[in-house]
């Protein structure tokens, strides 16, 4: 791919603003967080394009941006946030993604590496027994089509009410565990069949259930409100989205908003793009129908969080209540959710799209749990397989520049193919093994696609957010058993 | 025979160029490309026949539609296709036969997970004969 050509303005160290004037279209300049460094692989693949067409929008308000695991993706780049006013935008289906709520579950532990490390390959082995997960699996979760209404509505306390999990649980996930709006009659009878049998599932692809050692404490005051205490204490992170399901409703939408752009007449640089007014059929249909798929992700992490409790309790030969095993939090990181933000000095009602790309809500914001409220919103950024991953805060900054939004994770920087060719899955396995990192895997090779050379470094990234302010980091934790697809 | 198709890198995910010296080659290449991603097509029989009907709002979105009833059929009627007969094909409705086999993990080989054909960088020209390029989501 040549190296993007079009006009970049150094705002400071980790802000690089493209002007609104760049291309004749953009309706709000661009404007990407990132370091001298993570700029250079961002202009080889092209991406600041994307975050030019992002403000081709309709409504869009304040600048088209991206965060700096940003990477090339469909229409809008994975790692973009854009808001759209809900008076006069529009909604697009692509800005969200196909993996409908995709995100990631954060649990703590009393248990230490000390505690962990000598059962580890049986933990790992009783976690990929209990969670289903690779390609063609289906789920223990049996619900005919009327349970399946009741999930997509009521989201993880469908599982909760099922003995699947606590109640507390659902006051440590962003929206509770449940969007509301949700209709299942927005969903087509091929979503529904695509998902009934996956409900419960973790899947494949770059989707995992980690369990981790805390290796870094930066704020313990942060880390103390979540229950991370030490050094050496062991988490679990669980990454997974609305499986066939989510993908089912993105296609299905996508095609309504393929009609829909040239009905309103809407002018976009990319089809894939495709987009209608918020308040247009289609776009309330859209949002009904999304908010049904990031109920049943909710419910997907709800579920599998369950199973890990049991693994673990069966493993250590305790009750997970007694093992600590609370939720520290759960985020969405592809989602679009109606909120409300500051925009010119005035109160604005919007749709934040958010793509590869989490909420970071301030310290006292009202969508936060009143035990979070002094430290701001649990932001999980999960790294690559191998890594490390992070635990952060939401910051007022996030509020003022970002529509309350930072990063999500590493960000992908070699195709899958390329990453195939030179690496191996089992050398991958022999290397994390060597560094006593237990893996359990669907597919050999296929761990491959997923290696640590495959993405960027998620500290770099974690940096840059960190230093813009657009949120805090509190913890860093490292793998000692990976479960994948 | 000229080739049928290749696969082609994408950053975050896959995609297809497939060829054929008609349209109608083109859709059924398309299709063995994908599958050929999703497993190994030498594995999978023609055991069983499905009918497959879509509609598209131009030929570009039909080919994305196309592929992306397939991708539906491996996850809701767990089927593995390997042949595909275009019955008839017309600018906005396609109507094909499909062959091959349930899926059975003792017997076959998931590659990728392919969860959707998309709009991106989507390519169809015509010179000599046809040629099409597909991004999909996986």
């Amino acid at each position: 791919m040549a190296r993007w050509q079009g006009q970049l303005i150094k705002v400071d160290d980790c802000r690089w603003k493209i002007p609104e004037n760049y291309k004749s279209g953009m309706r709000v300049p661009g404007l990407i967080y990132a370091s001298q460094e993570m700029l250079e692989s961002m202009l080889d693949e092209q991406t600041p394009e994307q975050v030019a067409n992002v403000a081709f929008l309709p409504g869009i308000v304040g600048y088209s941006l991206a965060m700096p695991d940003i990477h090339w993706g469909y229409g809008f780049p994975i790692g973009g946030v854009a808001a759209t006013s809900v008076e006069d935008g529009v909604i697009s289906p692509g800005g969200v993604g196909y993996d409908i709520n995709c995100g990631v579950r954060l649990l703590r532990t009393d248990l230490t590496e000390d505690d962990v490390r000598p059962k580890i390959d049986q933990l790992v082995s009783a976690l990929f027994r209990d969670v289903p997960s690779g390609l063609g699996s289906e789920g223990t979760i049996k619900a005919g089509q009327k349970e399946m209404h009741q999930l997509m509505v009521e989201g993880a306390r469908w599982a909760v009410k099922r003995g699947l999990g606590y109640e507390e649980d659902l006051d440590a996930t962003e929206e509770n565990g449940c969007l509301s709006g949700a209709d299942p009659a927005k969903i087509s009878d091929r979503a529904a069949k695509r998902g009934m049998p996956q409900a419960g599932t973790l899947g494949s692809g770059n989707h995992f259930l980690e369990v981790q050692v805390v290796e870094e404490i930066y704020d313990s005051e942060a880390a103390g409100v979540m229950g991370i205490a030490e050094q050496g204490q062991v988490l679990v992170l669980i990454h997974t989205g609305s499986r066939g399901f989510g993908h089912q409703i993105c296609t299905d939408h996508l095609r309504v908003m393929e009609r829909a752009v040239s009905k309103y007449g809407i002018k976009l640089p990319d089809r894939q793009l495709a987009c209608a007014p918020v308040q247009s059929s289609e776009g309330q249909d859209y949002l009904a129908a999304m908010a049904c798929a990031a109920n049943y992700a909710w419910n997907n992490r709800q579920c599998i969080a369950h199973w890990v409790r049991e693994a673990f309790g069966k493993v250590f030969d305790q009750s997970p209540e007694s093992l600590g095993m609370r939720q520290i939090y759960d985020v969405a990181h592809n989602i679009a959710k109606i909120e409300e933000h500051v925009v010119d000095s005035d109160k604005l009602r919007v749709c934040v799209h958010r793509k590869g790309a989490t909420r970071a809500f301030p310290p006292g914001h009202r969508d936060i749990p009143d035990r979070y409220k002094g430290i701001g919103q649990p932001v999980l950024i999960p790294g690559d397989m191998g890594r490390c991953s992070f635990v952060a805060v939401g910051t007022q900054k996030a509020m003022d520049e970002t529509f309350g939004s930072t990063c999500h994770g590493a960000g992908r920087m070699l195709s899958r193919g390329a990453a195939k060719r030179t690496l191996k899955g089992a050398d991958i396995v022999r290397e994390l093994e060597s560094r006593g990192i237990a893996v359990k895997a669907g597919s050999i090779p296929s761990l491959a696609e997923e290696a640590s050379q495959a993405y960027k470094d998620v500290t770099k990234v974690i940096e840059v957010v960190h230093r813009a302010g657009i949120s805090r980091k509190v913890a860093m934790a490292v793998p000692l058993g990976i479960i994948k697809g | 025979m000229e080739k049928a198709f290749e696969i082609m890198d994408h950053t975050a995910d896959v995609g297809i160029i497939a060829y054929g010296a008609s349209i109608e080659d083109l859709f059924s290449n398309s299709a063995m490309a994908l599958f050929s991603l999703i497993t190994e097509l030498e594995d999978v029989e023609e055991k069983l026949r499905l009918d497959v009907e879509v509609s598209g709002e131009d030929t570009e979105s039909l080919l994305v539609e196309w592929l992306n009833e397939l991708i539906y059929l491996v996850d809701a009627r767990h089927v593995l296709l390997k042949r595909f007969v275009i019955e008839s094909l017309t600018e906005r409705e396609l109507h094909a036969v499909c062959y091959g086999d349930e899926f059975d993990p003792a017997k076959h080989k998931m590659k990728v997970g392919v969860k959707a054909a998309t709009y991106h960088m989507l390519e169809l020209a015509k010179s000599d004969g046809y040629s099409a390029q597909v991004i999909f989501d996986i």
